[in-house]
């Protein structure tokens, strides 16, 4: 596609890759420090949880987007997070504490979870961690002393000392800086020997292994982080949603998750972005969309679910990259305005790559 | 001993639906290699189908179970056909989403679907509400019925896989296709007749599940039961699809039993954590090296 020109060994390396990209990421920050004040309070409790997103995003994007392994239980380390945050403040301990808490307890369980799973593999991970998920649930339900069961738990309000963060506003606010924390973290973790060794985990364990990485420490390495992430994406989302429930972190959520990694852009971390975008905004359109459709279709209750499953599939299949795919191609065009070719894009087509032949 | 038998008989029922479910399962994926999380909405439209034929156009319960059987096969090819078939040779973690993805449309589709709807049914079957005796323990002729079946069905795919020339065709397709499409098999006419068959059998087995949970939309959840009875047994061997099944069947009815409320839900899960730590292929797998 695009060959850049490189002029120096850091720009492998490098937080931001040129002039350009600092450029439009500080424009980019200053919409979102300057943006809420004009917004609705609607469209800021929408970002809040854009921003809950990217933080549990950036999380699920490492340990499956990064370190290659798939996790089916995501909604686990969210309902961790969650719990802690909550039962903590219940307790009068002062929320950035709770928040420390709620990462830590959930990058404790994401460790365990990781023990097991150093050798299992594919669809055997994937299972493991689901089960995992179901006996996390089944715990907060059956745990009432703490959990206070499936009737629930009210979230109080998060606050920073003598500052409480009531309105939207500065909800988002808190998010935002914390989410801009997380994509940097994950960012600069990636450049680092241990985020490239977890790359070549994803792409050979053997190689990898060959390469002297160690396999154990990697894997485990992404499993805390992930759910260390997602810990506080939990304990953000309790926060926000005020009153939290084991039903509320079923398997349901963790395939939102997986959805949102996957429809953003496996692999890239501006796809966590879109992909949060995505998963927060598709129910709004839908509700927004039902008004204009002839009520027989209108009053399906599977409505969004079919939608969701379509598009899923569809960019599976049609469009494997994501959002983050159909950007770069979009730049791509452009970039190379009058002479693009058609085709130049084409995906080679993919040929039975079996495990066995 | 009366109470305990009475668990065992309607936990190894129980597991026969997921070995059921399972079997068809570990079939795709064996001649495919596409993880289908979609198995268990396959068994949800086969149910459905089966509700269709036999309480909405009255035919007979033993004409209408083999039409069941015939559209849901073709259901189960055609999305072969149509969606299916261009995921092969992707990553399992996009097959598995894509699945996932495709289970929310079809159980959604299904809700829209005029007759069905997200109302709970029930199939009129042949040996409702009967029990036999014996020695002091009541057993429904449902959940023998599910035993009978599935053995007889298991057989006769064991039969079909061992002495059938499309069988050992199949058989040959799973272990390589490369090798299959060299001597003539015709590759890709095996793939939607494995997805046929394991639609079918998952067609059989919502029949068989109608009399124990009803005919529901959702009722393909049950498939988060199946998929860890195939992984427990070893991804990709048709025994240990069936033994899976029928200990997570067992091993759940005997905990509601015995076990305080809530291991129920979660002792399937507690096996095969267990059972993966010790083997990490599960019981019957084979674990395969992958070349750099």
């Amino acid at each position: 596609m695009e060959f850049v020109k490189k002029t120096d060994y850091d720009y492998d390396i490098r937080l931001f890759k040129d002039r350009g990209d600092v450029f439009w990421y500080s424009l980019l920050a200053l919409a979102l420090v300057v943006g809420p004040i004009f917004a609705p309070p609607y469209v800021l409790t929408l970002g809040v949880f854009v921003g809950i997103y990217v933080i549990a995003g950036a999380g699920l994007m490492l340990l499956s987007g990064y370190t290659g392994q798939i996790s089916l239980g995501h909604a686990a380390f969210m309902a961790v997070g969650a719990y802690s945050s909550a039962v903590l403040q219940k307790w009068g301990v002062p929320f950035p504490l709770a928040l420390i808490a709620s990462g830590a307890f959930a990058a404790a369980i994401g460790i365990v979870v990781g023990l097991p799973a150093l050798r299992l593999h594919g669809i055997y991970l994937a299972i493991a961690t689901l089960a995992f998920a179901f006996i996390i649930e089944e715990i907060l339900t059956r745990w009432e002393v703490v959990t206070n069961g499936p009737s629930g738990l009210m979230v109080k309000t998060m606050s920073f000392g003598d500052w409480p963060a009531r309105t939207p506003m500065d909800k988002f606010y808190v998010v935002l800086a914390v989410a801009i924390l997380a994509m940097l973290g994950i960012k600069n973790l990636l450049r680092s020997p241990s985020g490239l060794a977890m790359m070549a985990v994803r792409d050979s364990e053997t190689a990898a292994q060959a390469m002297g990485v160690n396999l154990a420490r990697t894997k485990l390495t992404a499993f805390a982080v992930s759910a260390a992430l997602t810990g506080f994406a939990g304990a953000f989302y309790a926060d926000a949603i005020r009153f939290i429930s084991p039903e509320q972190f079923t398997i349901t959520m963790s395939i939102e998750l997986l959805v949102l990694i996957f429809i953003g852009g496996i692999g890239s971390l501006h796809g966590v972005v879109y992909g949060a975008i995505f998963v927060v905004a598709l129910p709004q359109l839908i509700s927004q969309i039902k008004d204009f459709l002839p009520s027989f279709i209108a009053e399906q209750p599977g409505l969004e679910a079919a939608v969701y499953g379509f598009l899923l599939l569809f960019f599976i299949i049609v469009e494997p990259l994501g959002i983050y795919g159909i950007w770069m191609k979009i730049k791509h065009y452009f970039g190379q305005f009058p002479f693009y070719k058609k085709g130049e894009l084409k995906r080679n087509k993919t040929f039975a790559k079996a495990e066995r032949w | 001993m009366i109470i305990f038998l009475q668990g065992l008989v309607s936990g190894i029922s129980i597991g026969c639906i997921y070995a059921l479910v399972a079997l068809g399962f570990v079939l795709i994926y064996k001649a495919t290699e596409i993880v289908n999380f979609a198995q268990g909405e396959l068994m949800m439209i086969g149910a459905f189908f089966a509700f269709t034929f036999i309480n909405l156009w009255h035919l007979p319960f033993f004409v209408g179970v083999p039409l069941a059987f015939v559209a849901t096969a073709i259901f189960g090819a055609a999305l072969n056909h149509f969606v299916l078939r261009r995921l092969i040779g992707y990553s399992t973690f996009s097959i598995v989403l894509a699945t996932v993805g495709l289970a929310t449309l079809i159980r959604a589709l299904a809700s829209m679907v005029p007759g069905w709807g997200t109302e709970t049914h029930t199939i009129d079957n042949p040996v409702a509400g009967k029990v036999l005796r014996l020695a002091g323990i009541a057993i429904s002729y449902e959940h023998i019925s599910v035993i009978v079946v599935t053995i007889v069905l298991v057989a006769v795919i064991y039969l079909f896989f061992t002495f059938t020339r499309i069988g050992v065709a199949m058989q040959a397709t799973a272990q390589s296709q490369l090798a299959a499409g060299y001597v003539g098999i015709p590759v890709r006419s095996m793939f939607s007749l494995v997805w046929a068959l394991s639609a079918g059998v998952a067609c059989i087995a919502g029949v068989l599940l109608a009399p124990i949970a009803f005919v529901h939309v959702n009722v393909g959840y049950i498939g988060l039961k199946a998929f860890p009875a195939a992984v427990l047994g070893g991804f990709g061997s048709i025994p240990g699809a069936v033994v899976g099944g029928i200990i997570i069947g067992v091993v759940e009815e005997l905990s509601g039993l015995y076990l305080p409320p809530g291991f129920k839900s979660v002792a399937a899960y507690v096996v095969l954590l267990l059972v993966l730590m010790v083997r990490p292929q599960g019981m019957f797998g084979v674990s395969l090296k992958t070349r750099v």
